[in-house]
């Protein structure tokens, strides 16, 4: 397994470390709830954050982005794997141990109806984590809400009113403040976006850029949107069945993707030019997503796949860095020597 | 740009309208769902309806004063005759003091039986006034004690999960399978050579048997509201699970069930009635509508002479569960997530 991937010249720090994170969901039957199987949400999963980028996590629905991302912040608990986040290893710690990590972790959630309590005011629920980590008193802690409010581009006045006073665009920023409430380092954004309008979209995505700059944070941003990853990543991470098939930085991805399913994913993007759309080439996939619960033997993607070969069926295709700060798990991508 | 000079013409808030003084007092939700309450034509004749019969229960030693140095709980009867006396009848023996009001109404000094008596003499007037507050304890009496014991092995069930829950939901099931009504009146029956005749052998029988629906709802409601997103964000944040429970999903799972209990108030109250109709809750001659009821078995082949005996406790208890029903119905439709718009 590759270590560091680069993206600059320059040696960068590696924040968030991956390797090998399993999260695997027990299928139980019967009166005595046998085991009879695991939903492979998330099956070696390994890679590397640097400080201060944006990893892009891609992928279609049921591929395991969301479940990466609730993993590594330990909502779900890991099946195997490691997570080296600030010299530890947040998989193998306890949940009091977690909880203070989760100051320097956060996350943002898909739908801005669902994840803001809507029987607490929005000082509640920015304040929370401040209340809980008793790092500020009551004074404080309603200054400190309304410097974030305004950080998200809220006014502070609102911090009164409850969350269906708000629309999707403004709850995000709610959702938004309050992960900022506890300066973490690390923000995974769960499908952020997905859930908003695209006038919306675009203001958020921008707000989450320049928080960015100005408070040097570091995202996982897992969305299925291609463009906009394309916009916000500085690397992209491209999720097939609970694995990562291709990882590299975001420019050699859109121009160059070597893997056959990130081929595949990229061709689906529309033009916005009718002429080149029309003569455009598309790689139309055959057949459905495979069952997590049973994945096809030898690699995941060999029961779609256009290039199928033999081996596919039968060996699965290591995740090699084919050439500097460029993985891919394909039996037909070779490093160039 | 930086986030503080983001501009923010696009962001104003839906409502303009400030929240008033008892808004603010109150709490959004709460204050939504008395307004939803107060506005509903339903849900006001029901809360009319209620408060009447509180008034009755509050105000029952001015509107019936029972006898000095009896027990006003205990009916008072005029002679033991079985042949049931019509409403208006005057009082002949035992005559209980007469309301300060009786008077200035009718500008008579004699008290009469305004609702007729029962087979036994027993004032029917005297036994809807007292019962009333009876229903209203027993109800409430019940309702609550079922609550609390199904709010809290539901949420222990739901927080703990695993082997727990199975264990707290077996037994729940194993409570479910008796018919309600049968096992309450046995319980009833067995706990009342040792508890002694009285309102607590058959108040504790339907409470045994009254908290498993409470406890099966709120623990379905706990679960759903568990993989909420909110309940995920406040664990990102580092809340804990006590708190979690206590401030995040409590609050919100806990309206279907108070939905559940402000119904089964009235149909409780018309349970314990049913007990005493049959001789195992109340002791005779106690202020209780099922009781009142049971003196009128005898003369059920002859109701188109003796309907009184019938009417006035049956119409009351029908208006009491009726009430509660009214009151169930709108705090459901109010708190329903449907009827809220969006949120």
């Amino acid at each position: 397994m590759a270590e560091a991937v680069k993206t600059s010249d320059a040696p960068q720090e590696v924040l968030l470390h991956v390797e090998g994170l399993k999260k695997y969901f027990p299928i139980r039957r019967g009166v005595f709830q046998r085991h009879v199987g695991d939903v492979k949400a998330v099956d070696d999963v390994s890679f590397d954050v640097y400080r201060g980028e944006t990893l892009g996590l891609v992928g279609e629905s049921g591929c395991g982005k969301t479940t990466t991302g609730r993993t590594i912040i330990r909502i779900y608990e890991p099946t195997a794997g490691h997570v080296i986040f600030k010299d530890q290893d947040l998989a193998a710690l306890r949940a009091n141990e977690m909880r203070e990590m989760r100051r320097s972790m956060q996350m943002i959630f898909q739908d801005p109806y669902a994840s803001l309590n809507p029987r607490m005011s929005v000082l509640k629920i920015v304040g929370e984590p401040l209340e809980v980590f008793h790092l500020a008193n009551k004074e404080e802690r309603r200054e400190r809400v309304a410097h974030l409010l305004q950080l998200v581009g809220l006014n502070p006045d609102f911090m009164v009113r409850y969350p269906h006073e708000f629309s999707g665009g403004q709850r995000q920023r709610i959702g938004l403040a309050r992960s900022l409430a506890l300066n973490p380092d690390l923000i995974i954004c769960d499908e952020p976006i997905s859930a908003l309008d695209v006038s919306i979209q675009a203001q958020v995505v921008n707000l989450l850029e320049d928080l960015q700059q100005e408070l040097g944070l570091t995202y996982i941003f897992i969305a299925h949107d291609l463009s906009m990853v394309r916009h916000i990543s500085d690397r992209v991470a491209v999720m097939y069945l609970g694995k990562i098939v291709e990882l590299t930085d975001r420019d050699t991805l859109y121009a160059k993707p070597l893997h056959p399913y990130t081929q595949a994913l990229l061709s689906a993007i529309p033009v916005p030019d009718p002429v080149i759309e029309e003569t455009r080439q598309r790689i139309l996939l055959e057949g459905d997503l495979p069952s997590p619960a049973n994945p096809p033997k030898g690699c995941n993607f060999s029961t779609r796949c256009p290039q199928v070969q033999d081996i596919c069926e039968q060996e699965e295709p290591p995740f090699i860095e084919v050439e500097p700060g460029h993985l891919c798990a394909c039996h037909f991508v070779k490093p160039a020597t | 740009m930086t986030a503080q000079e983001m501009p923010m013409p696009t962001l104003a808030p839906r409502t303009r309208r400030p929240p008033n003084w008892l808004e603010a007092w109150l709490g959004h939700d709460v204050y939504r769902t008395v307004k939803g309450l107060v506005t509903n034509p339903m849900s006001v004749a029901g809360m009319i309806l209620l408060g009447l019969f509180i008034f009755i229960a509050a105000a029952a030693p001015m509107l019936a004063p029972p006898l000095p140095n009896a027990d006003p709980y205990n009916i008072p009867r005029d002679g033991y005759g079985d042949v049931p006396k019509s409403p208006g009848t005057e009082w002949k023996s035992r005559q209980p003091p007469l309301p300060f009001w009786w008077k200035a109404v009718t500008g008579k000094d004699q008290w009469v039986h305004l609702m007729g008596t029962a087979s036994g003499q027993w004032d029917i007037y005297y036994g809807v006034i007292w019962g009333t507050r009876t229903a209203l304890f027993a109800g409430l009496t019940i309702t609550l004690c079922g609550v609390l014991i199904g709010v809290t092995i539901g949420t222990l069930s739901a927080f703990y999960g695993g082997w727990v829950d199975m264990v707290f939901m077996r037994i729940t099931d194993l409570f479910m399978a008796f018919p309600f009504l049968l096992t309450a009146m046995t319980l009833s029956a067995v706990l009342t050579p040792r508890l002694g005749k009285g309102l607590l052998a058959p108040m504790i029988a339907l409470i045994v048997f009254s908290w498993t629906g409470f406890a099966r709802l709120l623990r379905s409601d706990i679960l759903s509201l568990r993989e909420r997103e909110y309940v995920l964000a406040a664990r990102v944040i580092g809340v804990k699970d006590t708190r979690i429970m206590f401030r995040h999903i409590l609050p919100n799972a806990i309206f279907p069930t108070l939905v559940l209990a402000s119904m089964r108030i009235g149909s409780y109250a018309i349970t314990f009635a049913g007990l005493s109709f049959m001789g195992i809750g109340a002791e005779v001659g106690f202020a209780d509508w099922g009781q009142l009821l049971s003196f009128a078995r005898d003369w059920m082949t002859q109701l188109r002479e003796y309907w009184y005996i019938v009417m006035y406790p049956g119409v009351t208890l029908v208006l009491f569960v009726l009430s509660w029903n009214l009151v169930g119905d709108a705090l459901r439709d109010v708190l329903d997530p449907r009827m809220q718009g969006s949120r």
